[in-house]
């Protein structure tokens, strides 16, 4: 059914329609709409048999998650930002533990300074946290990668995070395709976990392992994550095949080119901002240029192989990311240049949209002017750097620590 | 599931004479076992083999209190546990002493795992299955107290038992809000002016427990199992957010012999320092009297961690801490007016 | 789920193999190990007549009466008497006086003897009959307990009784205020019912010369001390001056017993105050009870001084008899030094006096003994082994005759034990070893887990209502009250499964048996910390070092 509506309703909406029995909720900006709506459909009744549980902080919520979905119970929260660093200790909890909750986030800077908008410092926060990472470009996908969180989550015994861009997608009020109950209910069957909390059968959950067994423990986790590999595509096939649309599996290649002659530079991205790249890309193709897009749609587990197959045959790669890590730069970077290791191809960073700062067109067409004076897989770039402030301030602070040192 | 379903009148146990009384964990003069911990069947939820030190209070206040609650609810209960010894000595992989569905996840989480369960539960229409959470002082009432708070505001249908030792025990005895004021720990050693900790400082749970409004509060001591099961079947039998807090020595962290245990819980218990009562929806209905047969400097001269009170020129905390017991006995009237 | 031994194994979640905590053996931990023992309560170390007493206490916790007198019986036939003339050291042996009170076990034990005889509870007669004859000389407590307990064992009993009636002391000393004769005649009637042949009036002159005549196999005598012991005194008067021994014995047949007036009593042991108080029942006159000694060193139980007191006797302690007169007595007052010794003073005080009765001990008549050799001329007791033999084999002897305290109680267990090695003896049997047993002492016990109650007390008739005739002075208990006594009972020692080791092990390491039989400790999971024995209210388990 189409629809006009809120990035943040249509999630809750379609997480409605995957009939989630518990949810848990505390409110942080930019995440807060779509647990409100969730709110409103539980007490309206229209979603049924599902508990929500006001916490009294995200490390509450996402421990709530934890018990409900140990006891069996299809479980579901949201966060952004600073919250999902409070809840970051029962974020690697979770995932330890195989409870396959779906958590939404909302994508937003960390502090400090606090800002309230979007980048993906957050999601970054817990890469290695053992969730699978899902991002979504629009609100159409994130409808749709939603409901296919869950049967992911629920057939591997793994947590699922789907990432969204805060404000950008979260509050963008745009026309949906919202999928009917009938169509969900087929692809997502009743949730039945591997192992749950049940006095007819009792387990012990969360027990200590000490250096006997943990790194067993963790390549269990990491084999969970590589058969992740293999469940995504075939479900986003079948996900296809049920609803009639394509919302990505691993990466999604953006252009078709003519076999055997790929493109020569090709911009890789996560998340919302590849609907302004694609607006520029289009036009320099157009123009003639030798130019595609790969977004990573799946980033933990990272997708190397499928991501060496989207791009082999360029000259280069330009990962353009929401995320930085201070003292070293890009940190898909990292990830995308160990995955094209041996392949010959050149890898740069270029690094964008922090703490909400637009990433324009002119952005984007700055980005590939700059390809041919970019270093090869060292440093960084920054798009649209405010140098004013920036040598204004580096030598306020140089007129300080260097007096000190 | 392998418990036992047994059932006992538990305070109403018929007490036929004054041999024993009901201080003794069973009456010889009933015919049957009148008490589950005297009971052949108890569950022995958390089983022999665990490995929790010589003469723990904690081990034991956790069997009694979850066998008790396996018995009231034919079994169907499922146990949340915050971080702690009684986490580490039960779960070591491969063995886990639980006889019971059980989950470990964090330090200060129990509370909201726990409603988590108890929600799941409820959606899934299994509300014949009950959640206890348990913890110690450390994981409940210091780095837990957020979510227990949520917990008991929310009125969530778990029984929360903390199990208070006094100190953080499992990571080498360090000072909690729970710790009293004299007492050494490793961040409060005896030494400079003020040796030990500090007075004037913690705070009590039951009594912010009991400003949640919640149904049931109550404290409870290893050295009165009767009263202990009791309270814990009383709460079994309220439904939403219920608090107990058990008295358990620790061998280790007071430095008490092992075989001391029960002997200083009762110590404690009868000079008026650990008053036992009950409250509902914020109003304390019933208070355990004692007959104030110990004195407080015999309960602080049992434990090396108070051994500096009795040092030439410490006399005021000795005092000070009688004050606290005078002043329980006072607010709580404990002792029986004849 | 996989099980070993059993027991279920819980799954880890998430992927690894399931486990239990009982593969770990924390047994191996322990330095000191727990071991359940069974030690001597107190008062069964006090009881002279040996009784057990805390397993018939047991048997009243649970109102079985009838089980607490066959306890009792195994080793005094007379309960309904010994409850009240017993002076019950079992009590001051008693535990519990450390704390509330001791258990008023002598007040149970008549509950339980009356009970006895109002429901005609009998003794059952030995199965076979052994073929040995055993003489009795004496029908006391001593004589007659012997006799019981030789009958007990398939003996053929009889007694020689030197008086009308049997009882000794029983009947022709102690007062009947305090033991109505109903009461021990009923109980030596049942004694009697199990078959023994009982020969009043008859004294032995010859011992040897009864047993070869009459075919006995072996004697036991008690023939109890009957001769008074007298101290010259200045008496030209008419005043009469009598002595207490024979006075209560007159008192009891119905003979002249020479009181009248004021009676002044010198003495300061039970038989003193015995007379005293006959004295006033008979005379009606405040008698005078004269004492070397003060108070605080009277050798009379304190319980019988006080009822003395309240029916109106008068004390004269540290005084002495200096001279009789006629209608009175002239006293000495006696100083005491440091140790309660008293000393002469020189100073006199004189008292009226309708009799003087002394009452300053008694001793056996040896003459019998002596024809055999077994006492010389001036002994005033018989030696006699462990086993209570004479010199003579085959001649036993006991009760106040012996070297022992002289009490009926006394007397009572030197009867059994006699009878115990007069049947070892008939088999050709060694004399058993008394085994050493390891005393209950309070310091073992954690009477924490005995809340105070009340004690219970016979009841007793006012002392102004008492003092006309010999009804007895004291009541019984009810019994809902000896029920309650009995359950006072510490059960020092010895395990009552009141579940503290079960209960308080936090390491399940305690195995509990079943009703009656106890535990057991699981040395694979017993750490040793223990808990168990502290709290053991009755010092049951010894905690020892573990050997490697």
């Amino acid at each position: 059914m189409l629809k006009q509506i809120d990035g943040s309703y249509a999630v809750g909406e379609a997480v409605a329609l995957c009939r989630p029995q518990v949810v848990s909720c505390y409110p942080i900006t930019p995440q807060t709409h779509i647990v409100e709506s969730l709110g409103k459909l539980v007490k309206s009744g229209e979603l049924a048999d599902c508990s929500f549980m006001n916490m009294e902080s995200e490390f509450g919520a996402m421990s709530a998650c934890i018990g409900s979905s140990a006891a069996g119970s299809r479980t579901y929260t949201a966060t952004s930002s600073q919250g999902m660093l409070f809840m970051s200790e029962a974020v690697y909890n979770a995932s330890g533990m195989g409870l396959p909750i779906v958590m939404t986030v909302g994508n937003r800077a960390v502090g400090s300074p606090i800002n309230i908008w979007n980048d993906h410092s957050d999601a970054m926060s817990v890469r290695d946290a053992g969730w699978i990472q899902l991002f979504v470009e629009n609100n159409q996908q994130a409808i749709d990668v939603h409901i296919q969180a869950f049967r992911l989550a629920e057939s591997l015994g793994l947590p699922v995070m789907v990432n969204m861009d805060g404000f950008i997608l979260t509050h963008a009020y745009v026309r949906v395709d919202m999928p009917e109950q009938e169509q969900v209910d087929k692809f997502l069957p009743v949730f039945k976990p591997f192992q749950k909390l049940d006095p007819q059968s009792p387990i012990t959950m969360g027990a200590l392992v000490g250096p006997e067994a943990f790194t067993e423990v963790r390549m269990l986790a990491h084999s969970r994550m590589e058969r992740a590999l293999e469940l995504i595509p075939a479900q986003a096939e079948e996900f296809a095949n049920i609803f009639g649309r394509n919302a990505g599996g691993l990466v999604q290649k953006h252009y078709d080119d003519e076999t055997g002659v790929e493109a020569e530079t090709v911009l890789v991205t996560m998340g919302s901002v590849i609907g302004t790249a694609k607006e520029v890309i289009t036009e320099m193709r157009e123009m003639g240029e030798s130019v595609n897009a790969v977004t990573l749609r799946t980033y933990r587990p990272f997708p190397a192989q499928a991501l060496r197959e989207a791009v082999i045959g360029a000259k280069r790669v330009v990962v353009l990311e929401k995320s930085f890590t201070p003292g070293m730069g890009g940190i898909v970077y990292q990830d995308v240049l160990a995955a094209l290791n041996g392949t010959g191809i050149e890898v740069q960073s270029v690094i964008a949209g922090l703490g909400g700062r637009p990433v324009t067109r002119k952005s984007i067409r700055t980005l590939f002017a700059g390809c041919d004076e970019r270093s090869n897989g060292h440093g960084f770039e920054v798009l649209d750097l405010d140098n004013t402030t920036m040598d204004r301030e580096l030598a306020r602070e140089a007129s300080v620590l260097d007096r000190i040192i | 599931m392998q418990s036992q379903i047994l059932h006992f009148p538990a305070k109403e146990a018929m007490i036929i004479g004054q041999q024993t009384g009901d201080r003794t964990i069973s009456n010889r003069l009933a015919d049957t076992a009148d008490s589950l911990q005297g009971a052949a069947e108890r569950s022995n939820a958390l089983d022999s083999g665990h490995r929790a030190c010589q003469g723990c209070g904690e081990a034991l206040g956790a069997r009694h209190a979850i066998d008790t609650a396996l018995d009231t609810t034919d079994g169907e209960l499922v146990v949340v546990n915050a971080t702690g010894c009684l986490e580490v000595f039960s779960t070591p992989y491969p063995q886990s002493a639980w006889r019971t569905p059980w989950i470990h996840s964090l330090f200060g989480n129990a509370a909201a795992v726990a409603s988590g369960v108890a929600q799941s539960f409820r959606i899934q229409g299994k509300e014949n299955v009950r959640v206890i959470a348990q913890g110690g002082d450390g994981g409940t009432t210091d780095i837990g107290m957020g979510c227990l708070s949520g917990m008991f505001e929310r009125n969530e249908d778990v029984l929360y038992i903390c199990y208070n030792n006094e100190a953080y025990m499992n990571t080498g005895v360090q000072r909690s809000s729970q710790t009293p004021g004299a007492a050494r720990t490793a961040t409060t050693m005896p030494v400079g002016e003020h040796p030990g900790n500090r007075f004037g400082t913690g705070k009590s749970v039951p009594k912010i427990a009991m400003a949640h409004g919640i149904p049931y509060v109550a404290t409870a001591n290893i050295a009165n199992p009767r009263d202990l099961e009791a309270k814990v079947r009383k709460a079994m039998s309220i439904r939403g957010a219920r608090y107990i807090e058990v008295f358990v020595p620790c061998p280790l962290g007071w430095g008490t012999a092992s075989c001391d245990t029960i002997k200083v819980a009762r110590q404690a218990l009868n000079c008026g320092l650990t008053p036992l009562y009950e409250a509902e929806y914020g109003e304390i209905t019933a208070v355990n009297k004692i007959a104030p047969s110990e004195t407080v400097g015999a309960y602080l001269k049992s434990q090396r961690r108070f051994a500096h009170v009795f040092k030439r020129g410490n006399e005021h905390q000795l005092e000070a801490i009688q004050a606290i017991a005078d002043a329980n006995i006072r607010a709580f009237d404990l002792v029986e007016s004849k | 789920m996989t099980a070993i031994e059993g027991q279920q194994l819980i799954p880890f979640a998430t992927t690894l193999e399931p486990g239990t905590s009982r593969d770990n053996k924390t047994g191996s931990w322990r330095n000191l190990r727990p071991e359940y023992v069974q030690n001597l309560p107190p008062c069964n170390d006090s009881c002279p007549a040996g009784e057990n007493i805390q397993a018939w206490l047991s048997h009243v916790q649970r109102g079985d009466f009838h089980g607490a007198w066959q306890e009792i019986v195994k080793n005094n036939p007379l309960p309904a008497t010994m409850g009240r003339v017993c002076y019950h050291p079992c009590q001051s042996g008693c535990n519990r006086k450390m704390t509330d009170g001791s258990v008023q076990i002598n007040a149970t034990e008549k509950y339980i003897g009356d009970r006895a005889l109002e429901q005609g509870w009998q003794f059952e007669p030995p199965e076979k009959p052994t073929g040995n004859r055993v003489l009795v000389i004496g029908g006391g407590p001593g004589g007659l307990s012997a006799a019981y307990h030789l009958r007990r064992a398939g003996h053929t009993v009889t007694i020689f009784e030197g008086m009308p009636a049997l009882g000794g002391m029983l009947r022709y000393g102690i007062p009947s205020y305090r033991l109505p004769r109903e009461i021990l005649d009923a109980e030596i009637d049942r004694i009697l019912a199990m078959g023994i042949e009982v020969r009043t009036n008859t004294r032995v002159h010859d011992i040897k010369q009864v047993m070869r005549s009459e075919g006995f196999h072996a004697v036991f005598t008690a023939v109890g001390n009957w001769l008074p012991n007298r101290v010259d005194v200045v008496s030209k008067a008419k005043t009469p001056v009598l002595d207490g021994i024979d006075v209560l014995r007159k008192v009891e047949t119905g003979e002249d017993h020479g009181m009248k007036g004021s009676v002044v009593v010198w003495g300061g042991g039970n038989t003193a105050v015995d007379v005293a108080r006959v004295a006033l029942r008979v005379t009606g006159e405040r008698p005078k009870l004269i004492l070397r000694r003060d108070m605080e060193h009277m050798r009379a139980h304190p319980e019988e001084v006080q009822d003395a007191l309240d029916e109106g006797v008068q004390f004269f302690n540290l005084h002495t008899i200096h001279e009789v007169r006629d209608g009175e007595v002239v006293l000495e007052r006696m100083q005491a030094d440091d140790r309660g010794r008293p000393f002469p003073t020189g100073r006199y005080v004189t008292v009226a006096a309708g009799s003087v009765v002394m009452a300053l001990g008694q001793s056996a008549e040896l003459g019998v003994m002596e024809k055999m050799g077994i006492t010389q001329s001036g002994d005033w007791e018989v030696p006699v082994s462990p086993g209570m033999m004479t010199s003579v084999p085959g001649i036993f002897a006991g009760g106040d005759m012996v070297p022992s305290i002289r009490t009926v109680t006394a007397a009572i267990g030197h009867g059994k034990k006699a009878a115990r090695n007069i049947d070892l003896w008939l088999n050709d049997q060694p004399v058993s070893e008394r085994r050493e047993r390891t005393i209950a002492t309070f310091e073992r016990m954690n009477t924490a887990y005995y809340p105070d109650v009340e004690t219970n007390h016979r009841p007793k008739f006012e002392a102004g209502e008492r003092i006309y005739d010999f009804r007895e002075v004291k009541g019984g208990l009810t019994e809902q009250q000896a029920i309650q006594e009995a359950q006072r009972c510490m059960s020092c020692g010895n395990c009552m499964e009141c579940d503290n080791c079960y209960g308080f092990c936090p390491d399940n390491a305690i195995i509990k048996l079943g009703a009656g039989e106890g535990f057991k400790i699981d040395y694979d999971y017993c750490k040793g910390c223990g808990i168990c024995a502290t709290e053991c209210p009755l010092g049951a388990l010894d905690m020892v070092m573990e050997t490697i």
